[in-house]
């Protein structure tokens, strides 16, 4: 079944990551050795997230014969591209090395990684962009890849996760933020974590599902982060799209934060306005996992309204990731209007690279030829 | 004329039922009476022991007057600390029938000396009694436990339970571990067995974890709204490790905590129990059935959203039957029951959430 509009864009979806064989030849000889001597490149660099057997970690029909899920392209394009009707796609990598205590160990597989995915599939399928994988852990490294991978026009985004050492927010972080500004690329917070502390305020979790749960409340802390640090102030011109994030936790968030704000706002005097105005301008939601009753779709109708913008949520099917079954991958009772600025508009407006649309398909072809 | 009129508004406003009143004590010397010897003496050496990096302060300092609310100084003492006062100002003019004591201050809850832990506690208890609700009958105690040791706190309820001041168990939700893990199920055994509820009030660094899971926050505007972030997370693993299913008679209220995100944490929970069933075979419903039969919400701080009505689709969802209004006094956040909601409820309404809802969740007279 086709989506109301062909020409859709994607704003979540993940390829399988390589193993770290596979990243060998984007690897310099110290790091080829290392990783042979020490036995890394039988690792699996899988984020404790995403184990591939959880049945959020793949949608049943899209388990492959062989090999991990989102591993094979042509199954991305039978599975995905093509029953969608997929304009543009942005692959999302998630990938281990981000946990990883070794910064340079850690930029030195993102390259390979992000090296790998311009070879390996951007290269190979038009529809396909890609977000940045970077060494967080050390915004310096994490800065100098983004500069490093920028002039392919191909990346769209900077890659990081919900979950980390310290809130996204802090000053720590802003390199990341002024070489993605620089570069015109969105800054992607996906889900996930790097267990640097326990995934709770008040400890950890016993179960996967209550982890997974607990990513919406990330999004809270971190998207608070971002607006109380006055990032959007330093970086005006800057764009971050929460990845897998939910959304219908959003309005409660815009109410208690612009009510909040008012009574303390002699402590971050940066921020001139109501945050609600703010998150509207910068910040953007894929649209799945959608987080409401199947069976009353006027509560999520009513939550819609509830956000005070159609503007803020962007297409994207989660691919391989559980979220919805068959085709069902737009909530029911949408206005046309709405789907058209869900699944074209939206996207096109928050991914500036995007917008580059003729030259890009120009380059691609060109890309494409130099690489056979 | 005016005047006349807002008297007789007052007198057939409805009465109040106020689930979150902080008193505090003038100085440590108002528990003395309540302490032996050699716990007054560790008091005055050693001082409370908690989880942070700063004595005798919050590492994430308040806004205006520390928090409070600039009116509710007394002569002397800090706010919340002269019951006249809170009598004058709070339970007379707002019309309240009944307020509950959350007793926050230097509580057994976070102190690390789990012994001193568990004096404290049980210093705390007596003062309630004897310098509040034996005083002002309007009022009611909640049992403090220190939390972290089931043993002591399982004491400490039943050294309370026979006494109808003390309405409910209150224990943090920001604790060592989850509060679903079964370290503190004897807790939840005791509260089913004496019959009280389960009072969860922000609070806060028991455990000692950042505050969110991504780390420590820099400014208090964060720090607040952790709590509402934090109060989601112990709802779930109350939720996901069973504690309901064991324990099917225990009730639950979270207070200051919010309410608003409720509904879509309950349509998340939900949706991933379902793909994940098999990770939790001891949850035989889904997790919103059981919070929408154990769990109660207090009102304070009462949201507001740009279009107000918005409001009123939240409290429709969450259930009319489990909000319970709140005022928080003294803090600066206080909502004034005159004007905490900024759209139109039904008389029936009102009388639920003002009052009705609290008093059968306390089984008040």
């Amino acid at each position: 079944m086709k989506l109301p509009f062909e020409g859709a864009i994607d704003c979540d979806l993940h390829p399988a990551m390589p193993s770290v064989q596979g990243l060998l030849p984007y690897l310099d000889d110290y790091w080829r050795d290392q990783f042979s001597n020490r036995h890394i490149d039988r690792m699996p660099f899988v984020l404790s997230s995403y184990p591939p057997g959880s049945p959020l970690s793949s949608r049943p029909d899209w388990r492959l014969p062989s090999g991990s899920p989102g591993g094979d392209l042509d199954a991305i394009r039978r599975q995905v591209l093509d029953p969608f009707g997929i304009r543009y796609a942005i692959c999302n990598p998630l990938h281990g090395a981000v946990a990883l205590f070794n910064d340079d160990m850690a930029a030195a597989l993102c390259a390979a990684v992000n090296d790998w995915m311009a070879r390996e599939l951007l290269d190979r399928e038009p529809r396909l962009r890609a977000s940045i994988l970077v060494p967080a852990q050390s915004p310096e490294l994490a800065a100098r890849e983004i500069e490093r991978v920028a002039p392919d026009r191909r990346f769209v985004q900077v890659l990081l996760l919900a979950m980390g050492e310290t809130p996204l927010g802090r000053r720590i972080h802003w390199p990341i933020y002024a070489a993605a500004e620089k570069h015109e690329l969105a800054i992607g917070v996906h889900a996930g974590s790097t267990y640097r502390v326990a995934p709770t305020y008040s400890g950890w979790t016993s179960y996967r599902v209550e982890d997974y749960v607990a990513q919406s409340a990330a999004f809270e802390t971190q998207l608070l982060s971002l607006v109380a640090e006055g990032v959007f102030q330093k970086f005006p011109k800057l764009k971050v799209v929460m990845i897998e994030s939910g959304f219908t936790w959003l309005p409660t968030w815009l109410w208690r934060t612009a009510k909040t704000w008012r009574g303390v706002r002699a402590e971050v005097p940066w921020i001139d306005r109501s945050p609600a105005e703010i998150v509207r301008e910068h910040v953007r939601f894929t649209l799945q996992p959608i987080d409401a009753p199947p069976a009353e779709p006027d509560m999520l109708l009513r939550t819609l309204d509830h956000l005070g913008s159609d503007r803020l949520l962007l297409f994207s099917t989660d691919y391989p990731h559980w979220q919805f079954d068959g085709a069902e991958a737009l909530p029911e009772g949408l206005s046309g209007d709405t789907m058209q600025k869900l699944l074209v508009d939206n996207p096109l407006e928050t991914y500036p690279r995007l917008r580059d649309a003729a030259v890009t398909a120009g380059q691609d072809k060109t890309s494409g030829k130099e690489a056979s | 004329m005016n005047v006349a009129v807002r008297h007789a508004t007052a007198a057939q406003r409805l009465k109040v039922v106020d689930c979150d009143i902080h008193p505090v004590y003038r100085t440590t010397a108002e528990l003395h009476p309540f302490m032996a010897a050699h716990w007054r003496e560790h008091m005055a050496t050693f001082g409370p022991h908690f989880r942070h990096g700063l004595t005798g302060q919050l590492p994430f300092p308040r806004m205006m007057a520390a928090g409070m609310r600039v009116d509710s100084f007394p002569q002397d003492g800090p706010p919340g600390s002269d019951l006249d006062l809170m009598r004058k100002q709070h339970l007379d003019a707002n019309g309240v029938e009944c307020g509950m004591l959350i007793a926050l201050s230097r509580g057994g809850m976070e102190e690390r000396n789990l012994e001193f832990g568990a004096a404290l506690s049980s210093a705390i208890n007596d003062w309630q009694l004897e310098c509040w609700v034996r005083k002002e009958p309007r009022l009611r105690a909640a049992i403090v436990v220190p939390q972290e040791n089931a043993e002591f706190a399982v004491a400490e309820i039943e050294r309370r339970a026979g006494d109808p001041a003390f309405v409910q168990i209150m224990i943090s939700p920001r604790s060592s571990d989850p509060l679903g893990h079964r370290r503190y199920w004897p807790i939840y055994a005791a509260a089913e067995r004496c019959g009280k509820p389960l009072a969860l009030h922000v609070a806060g660094y028991s455990g000692g974890h950042p505050s969110t899971g991504s780390g420590w926050p820099t400014y208090y505007i964060q720090e607040h709204y952790a709590m509402s972030t934090g109060m989601q997370n112990t709802l779930s693993s109350l939720v996901f490790e069973g504690v309901l299913e064991r324990f099917p008679k225990l009730k639950i209220v979270m207070i200051e905590g919010g309410f608003a995100w409720l509904p879509a944490l309950c349509w998340r929970m939900d949706k991933h129990w379902e793909r994940m069933r098999a990770e939790t075979p001891h949850l035989k419903r889904r997790p919103s059935e059981y919070v929408r039969e154990h769990f109660w919400f207090t009102t304070q701080p009462i949201e507001e959203p740009e279009n107000p009505e918005h409001l009123a689709d939240i409290m429709s969802w969450v259930g009319w039957d489990r909000l319970m209004f709140s005022t928080d006094y003294p803090h600066w956040d206080f909502d004034d029951p005159k004007q905490a909601f900024k759209f139109r409820l039904t008389e029936q309404q009102k009388a639920m959430i003002f009052r009705d809802n609290a008093r059968a969740f306390y089984g008040l007279p």
